[in-house]
């Protein structure tokens, strides 16, 4: 394995910085988010074409997805940092009075974020953002999948940040294991379950805190719908599965669950939307990213290949190896232990899967592992309210896709295999911070009863103390309570 | 014993989980109930077993163990309703229209693997925010403290609904078994050596884990005090918390060079009050919980190095375990008391021309799991707060923090991830989840391709939140 170049250096400057205590102060932190603006502001025009050399993404998609993300989670930061930054006061019991209780966040130090390729310039910079809030130094690897944002935000970033706190390190798997190896204060990693384990793993020897962000399969609902509603849905629906990143996206729409007799309308119905988003020929996709590469490209073609699986496909199933293009594609009920069903698909194939009752749906997403998020179309409130209460997952957004990752108010983030951790506005702030518990006492007011030697009158007032029981305790200490009178000997 | 069936048990509570009951407020309200009386109806025996384990004072074991637990218990119930509610989020004008909430959701089946030095505490605590989020349980107490492993085995069998919590008495082989199956939440309380293998163990399932370690925590002395209100707080914190063995004990002391003879003299002086002339003779210090831990300290205060220093106490009876409340002078900073976690009787004083100092020698280690200062100078005061990094530091009193149940209780660095007490203890125990509700109007065609000029300035101007922007572009100004 070749050493990275320079890491020891890096890191022991990146050290030197945070002890100095420059990254602390609130006027350090709102520079850097600022300048975060002006890079994305600056440059829109040079993150759209590394967007579009890397996966084909359309500028409103990367508007939308990417630098909109940014700037607005960036300008959230900047005018929330120093509210969030505040010791927040804890209620304490009369006991410890006179003493003052606080809640104090401090940065963790210096924090390790690896992103991933599909949404490759927010994916790197919201978590970025969120550290910096909170204080910290940070080593930025960018996906190297994704090698033209990588190298846009590599040779861009030091003429934006302070360079002696936020420094960006470009590589493959051989970069990524030399950083694991260091001691971070902070790991957050966005990708795939089977790296998460790996990176968790590397993080135990230094016990070192992580956030990982995974994916899964995220199902969605579909209940019967007046037809106004339903097309609405449909238009959601495919914004949700096509739109991020042709399908590329952790929280884009895995698969969908109907009932039966729903299953043929909807088919139509998509198939309209298909042809009204993208067009028709394969050969015009401008609307639709591609798959980010060849790897990926076979990974997903593959999914198609099982006879049984292709000869579900109701809509699509071609595509262009040479420019990395798969059409938008609809399965209806490939066979659940086809690998399309099983792994997180990641690409622009949509399996229908239909069921009896609608309700039956609870039990098919709680017999698969904990997906990041589910989307529900009903208007059905006690079902909602089911879902809601007997399913598990990241997120749950009704009658909606995808835009659960616009609302800063909300902590975004897995559970079970889809991750842990959270981030988003204020959870960003938090995730990067420690917690630190801060009591202040003076010395009036000392408690005699909590020092040895111990007797049964301390005992009783430690009691009484613990029930908050006040007026026992006024009682105790006048000698009303006869009892302990006599035994009372200090 | 038996050998148990880690997997067969994993699997029964997970039916038990996945049949929904754990999730009801009123199983979690009759389940803390069930804690409370169990605490209550056995105080004796539980203190007989702490006793029998520790030969921890009766008042100690009450105060620090029992009242505890009892407290964070009441809390939980009083509480519950209002932490089990949805919290609703304000939502922007980007996802308009729409309603937001984050709503706390159990996570599943959780491990909580306590320590040996509070064992009833350290072992129901944990078990109270499980239970009060919903989780069902495997309680796996330390083998260290026999007596209390096995009261807390037959008391929770007796009390509490079995189907959803479970204790599992062991050693290592039992504990290895355990972190071998896929949890949803692993909480553990011991030492960094054991608290990295259980997080690689869990790494394997992808399993949060809440790390409960320890570390070296100082106390900064300073000068202008009242002396002996400052030398009882800090006895109170090292050896009236189970003679030292406790994660949050002071384990050094840093003063000046002027100082240090009046707080070694105050310090004698107090704990010959508390513990008479021969402390061997009291009823009010536990002892060293076995001979491992008894040999290690011995260890310690034999090296070479440290030997001399010895300014106060130092005797030793191997036979009852017990080790004298002992202050060492001016240890080098390369021995090897100064570079463990002493976690027992042993107070090392090291001193230095200004305080200031202080502060580097503890930012020189690892981040510890407390840090008191002892001062009425309110820039040192601030000085400390904003410098010293510690899961919890506290001016002017020793280890009270941990009875504030609105502070998070948790390490950080070295001294562990995550953190519990109160409320915190519901939230480390539950998954937030985030719930975005919309309505099918309102839709806006700029989400959808195909993608045009005009879309991407409208949506600029919705992420942006600016109303006039979307105005504009919406009547075609733009």
């Amino acid at each position: 394995m070749e050493e990275l170049a320079g890491l020891t250096q890096s890191l022991g400057e990146l050290r030197e910085t945070f002890k100095s205590g420059k990254t602390r102060g609130v006027e350090w932190r709102k520079a850097q988010l600022r300048a975060i603006l002006k890079l994305v502001e600056e440059n829109e025009d040079k993150i759209f074409d590394a967007l579009q050399q890397d996966l084909g993404k359309h500028p409103v998609e990367s508007y939308r997805d990417e630098v909109g993300i940014v700037k607005k989670s960036a300008s959230n930061s900047l005018e929330s940092v120093q509210k969030w930054m505040a010791p927040k006061k804890g209620h304490l019991p009369l006991l410890l009075f006179p003493a003052t209780a606080e809640v104090l966040p401090e940065p963790l130090g210096l924090v390790l974020i690896l992103s991933s390729w599909n949404f490759p310039i927010s994916l790197s910079l919201d978590p970025v953002i969120g550290a910096i809030s909170a204080g910290n130094t940070v080593v930025l690897k960018p996906s190297e999948l994704a090698p033209a944002c990588s190298s846009f935000l590599a040779n861009t970033i030091p003429h934006y940040l302070d360079s002696q706190a936020i420094k960006v390190i470009e590589g493959g798997i051989d970069a990524a294991e030399q950083l694991l190896q260091q001691k971070w204060d902070k790991i957050f990693f966005t990708g795939s379950p089977q790296v998460g384990r790996v990176i968790m793993s590397a993080a135990a020897k230094h016990l070192t805190p992580v956030t990982l962000e995974l994916g899964g399969k995220c199902p969605t609902i579909l209940d019967s719908l007046p037809d106004s509603d339903l097309e609405v849905a449909i238009k959601r629906i495919a914004g949700g599965k096509w739109g991020p990143c042709s399908g590329q996206a952790c929280i884009g729409i895995d698969y969908i669950l109907v009932e039966q007799k729903f299953a043929s309308i909807l088919v139509e119905l998509l198939k309209k939307c298909i042809k009204k988003f993208y067009g028709e020929s394969m050969e015009n996709l401008k609307n639709l990213c591609r798959i980010v590469n060849k790897h990926h490209f076979n990974r997903v073609c593959n999914l198609l290949e099982d006879p049984s699986v292709s000869a579900s496909i109701v809509h699509g199933g071609s595509w262009d190896e040479e420019n990395l293009m798969i059409e938008p594609t609809i399965l209806l009920d490939p066979p659940l232990d086809a690998d399309i069903m099983t792994e997180e698909i990641f690409g622009p194939l949509l399996p229908i899967i239909t069921l009896n009752k609608i309700e039956e749906s609870i039990e098919f997403i709680n017999s698969r592992p904990k997906p990041l998020a589910i989307y529900a179309f009903t208007k059905n409130e006690r079902f909602k309210q089911k879902l809601l209460s007997e399913t598990s997952s990241g997120s749950i957004t009704f009658n909606d896709a995808m835009i659960q990752f616009l609302c800063d108010v909300l902590p975004f983030g897995g559970v079970g295999r889809s991750g842990f951790g959270r981030y988003h506005g204020k959870y960003s702030f938090d995730t990067f911070s420690h917690e630190k518990a801060v009591l202040h006492r003076n010395f009036y007011f000392e408690l005699e009863p909590r020092y040895p030697p111990w007797n049964n009158f301390k005992l009783d007032f430690i009691k009484l103390a613990y029930d908050f029981n006040y007026l026992g305790l006024l009682l105790l200490l006048s000698g009303l309570r006869r009892i302990f009178r006599s035994k009372r000997s200090n | 014993m038996a050998f148990f069936d880690p997997t067969a048990t994993v699997k029964e509570l997970r039916g038990t989980f996945d049949s929904g009951k754990t999730k009801s407020y009123e199983w979690r309200v009759s389940q803390l109930k069930a804690l409370l009386k169990l605490a209550s109806f056995h105080e004796k025996e539980i203190i007989d077993a702490l006793h029998s384990d520790l030969s921890k004072p009766e008042l100690e074991s009450f105060l620090f163990e029992i009242a505890l637990m009892k407290t964070g218990c009441k809390l939980a119930l009083k509480e519950l309703r209002s932490w089990m509610a949805p919290e609703k989020a304000k939502t922007s004008m980007t996802t308009f229209p729409s309603s937001a909430e984050i709503v706390p959701e159990p996570l599943g089946v959780v491990l909580v693997i306590s320590a040996w030095n509070y064992p009833f505490l350290l072992s129901l605590d944990p078990v109270i925010g499980a239970i009060a989020a919903g989780n069902t349980v495997v309680l796996k107490p330390s083998e260290i403290a026999p007596a209390t492993s096995s009261v807390l085995a037959k008391l929770l069998g007796q009390y509490m609904d079995c189907s959803a919590v479970k204790v599992i008495e062991g050693a290592v082989p039992e504990t290895t078994a355990l972190l071998e199956q896929k949890w949803d939440k692993i909480l553990y309380t011991g030492n960094g050596k054991v608290g990295r293998i259980v997080m690689s163990a869990a790494a394997k399932h992808l399993t949060p884990v809440v790390l409960e370690l320890g570390g070296k925590s100082p106390v900064i002395v300073d000068s202008d005090i009242d002396l002996k209100v400052s030398a009882r707080r800090i006895i109170a914190g090292k050896w009236g918390c189970n003679n030292g063995q406790a994660c949050i004990s002071p384990d050094y002391i840093i003063t000046t060079k002027d100082y240090v003879s009046e707080l070694i003299d105050a310090l004698s002086s107090e704990l010959e009050k508390f513990y008479g002339k021969d402390p061997f003779k009291s009823d009010d210090l536990s002892r060293i919980v076995n001979s491992n831990h008894f040999h290690r300290l011995c260890k310690l205060l034999d090296d070479d190095k440290v030997s001399g220093k010895i300014v106060h106490g130092g005797q030793k009876d191997i036979t009852n375990l017990k080790i004298a409340p002992t202050l060492l002078l001016d240890v080098p900073e390369d021995s090897l008391i100064m570079n463990e976690e002493i976690f027992g009787p042993l107070l090392p004083i090291i001193t230095v021309n200004k305080l200031e100092e202080s502060f580097n020698i503890i930012k020189s280690k690892e981040k510890p799991l407390a840090a008191y200062l002892f001062t009425n100078n309110k820039k040192l005061k601030e000085d400390f707060i904003s410098n010293i990094s510690a899961g919890g530091l506290v001016v002017n009193d020793t280890a009270m923090h941990v009875a504030v149940s609105t502070l998070p209780f948790g390490g950080v660095g070295e001294s562990g991830m995550g953190a519990y007490h109160g409320k915190f203890s519901f939230d480390t125990f539950s998954h937030q989840k985030a719930v975005l509700l919309r309505s099918f109007a309102g839709d806006l065609a700029a989400r959808y391709p195909p993608y045009t000029q005009k879309k991407q300035k409208l949506l600029r101007a919705l992420l942006n939140g600016s109303l006039i922007g979307i105005i504009r572009v919406l009547l075609g100004w733009e």
